[in-house]
């Protein structure tokens, strides 16, 4: 086991000095494979902000049935007891004129224009949760609803929401797409940096052989080479889109300060970011993994 | 120690560097094999480590026969083997020190042990105040005791020089026999290929002469 660690702790020391020795070229490399993980990486934070943001709203089958403002109290509770007893409907909520207004009034910024209002111009309503999602289901109960005299207006509510859902399900499938992409480039970046690596220490690895190398020896510090060039580039990756974030926030801010919301986009979370790390150093070891078993075994001791 | 049985050995595409070459070491043996260039020294050499495998016939080498072993298998032998070439085969990008301490890292010795004994292999070659400079400052004649230092520091049984001392002056060329010798004094067995055989002939030791792929002559044969 001590010899074990010893022979890693070799080959790490001889794949960062191979790193400092060329330090530009490593780099850039670096900066090169950084650039491309920062795209998909954006995407992803920027689809997780998304999501956050439209998971305050409600993805539930749901109708929002407006009385008639002129509709009595007893119209309401007509209506209340045929939508209750309809076994389409899983749930009904009232919310009463009232109470709507009162919420209203709670809103932030909106207490002085209720206020200033002489009477109460919001209707009562339903809240409907259908038991059948499907938009054809919702319809057709919407339709009938929409028959009924003391009702004004019937609005499907999480169909919007549903369409935005979607719209980031697409999103996310692209982003993965993206990063398969670009993890692909930087496999072959990675390959083509520890093949050029492998040409100009083809003398080293004869000579390593000669007296006693073994391929896993040779192959080691090419493996952590690889490795540490992934793992630089996850970091500047996780930098650029750190910076492009924080930039962004500006106008963010500003823009969700107009709506009265404390908005702004957040970074990855430790868990994700550590993720983005890994798989960068993953790409990194695959590419040098790749390329040490294509060429190493064509360089034998003469 | 090292036997050779019948061994021949044709290059693809080019001639047949030996035909039928039976020859036996014993151990703490020194032997010198001489012959022209293109005798078959160096093929000789070179099918003890398993650097080139015989066409037909047997090598064996302390108890392994080398033709039959595995790709995997050839480090481990070659650990037991110090080699010298010609052209040293030197790392110029590490200082002399760094490359006596190659075979010690790869037969993965703690640097704690290692150390000692790569300074005393440097001391042994008279190279230990050179162990911070780069190969390239050196003479061709401090390059090959380099060479030999950074053959002996794994302790190996078996020394085998190929040319060691071509391009050498004859003051040098005697410094490096001389190195040979002391190690074979110690039990080591040496076998040393050269073209030199005015230079051989004054150690009394085993003499092998090879001509275009045979055994011409063999001072030390039963």
């Amino acid at each position: 086991m001590r010899r074990w660690l010893r022979e890693h702790r070799h080959a790490l020391g001889a794949a960062l000095a191979r790193f400092a020795e060329q330090r530009t070229a490593s780099l850039l490399n670096a900066l090169v494979i950084g650039v491309a993980l920062a795209l998909p990486a954006g995407g992803y934070a920027l689809l997780a902000n998304l999501r956050a943001l439209t998971q305050r709203f409600t993805l539930e089958p749901e109708l929002t049935v407006f009385m008639r403002v002129e509709a009595t109290r007893a119209d309401a509770d007509a209506l209340g007891a045929r939508l209750r007893s309809d076994a389409r409907v899983r749930s009904v909520r009232f919310t009463s004129r009232e109470a709507a207004l009162k919420e209203l009034r709670e809103t932030a910024g909106l207490g002085d224009v209720v206020a200033a209002l002489d009477y109460n111009p919001l209707p009562d309503a339903f809240v409907v949760r259908a038991r059948d999602p499907q938009p054809a289901a919702l319809e057709a109960l919407a339709a009938e609803l929409r028959a009924v005299p003391s009702v004004a207006e019937v609005q499907v509510d999480s169909a919007w929401a549903r369409r935005l859902a979607a719209l980031l399900d697409l999103g996310r499938l692209a982003v993965a797409l993206l990063a398969a992409l670009l993890g692909v480039a930087l496999v072959a970046v990675t390959f083509n940096t520890i093949r050029l690596q492998i040409l100009t220490r083809r003398d080293e690895i004869e000579i390593s052989k000669l007296i006693g190398a073994t391929d896993a020896f040779v192959r080691r510090p090419f493996f952590y080479l690889g490795l540490l060039q992934g793992a630089a580039g996850g970091l500047l990756a996780a930098g650029i889109l750190w910076a492009a974030l924080a930039a962004l926030n500006v106008g963010v801010r500003e823009l969700a300060q107009a709506y009265g919301s404390d908005f702004q986009l957040g970074f990855l979370r430790p868990a994700e970011a550590a993720a983005l790390l890994a798989f960068s150093a993953a790409l990194g070891w695959l590419g040098a993994y790749l390329s040490v078993s294509k060429y190493l075994r064509e360089i034998e001791p003469k | 120690m090292i036997s050779f049985s019948n061994v021949s050995k044709r290059y693809p595409g080019g001639g047949q560097a030996l035909h039928g070459l039976t020859l036996a070491i014993q151990a703490g043996e020194l032997a010198f094999v001489t012959g022209h260039s293109g005798a078959g020294k160096s093929t000789l050499l070179k099918l003890i480590p398993a650097i080139e495998r015989a066409t037909s016939g047997s090598v064996i080498v302390a108890g392994q026969n080398v033709g039959a072993l595995k790709r995997a298998a050839l480090p481990f032998l070659r650990r037991n083997l110090g080699l010298v070439f010609q052209d040293q085969k030197l790392l110029y990008d590490r200082s002399v020190y760094d490359n006596v301490m190659l075979p010690l890292a790869i037969s993965g010795h703690a640097p704690r042990e290692a150390a000692p004994r790569a300074r005393a292999a440097l001391d042994k070659v008279g190279l230990l105040a050179r162990e911070r400079a780069n190969p390239i400052q050196l003479s061709g004649g401090e390059q090959q005791r380099l060479a030999i230092a950074r053959a002996v520091v794994s302790r190996p049984s078996i020394l085998i020089a190929d040319e060691p001392t071509a391009n050498l002056d004859a003051e040098s060329a005697g410094l490096i026999l001389d190195i040979f010798v002391s190690f074979n004094q110690v039990g080591v067995t040496v076998l040393v290929a050269t073209h030199d055989e005015a230079l051989v002939r004054r150690y009394a030791r085993r003499v092998v002469r090879l001509a275009a792929g045979r055994l011409a002559e063999d001072s030390g044969a039963a």
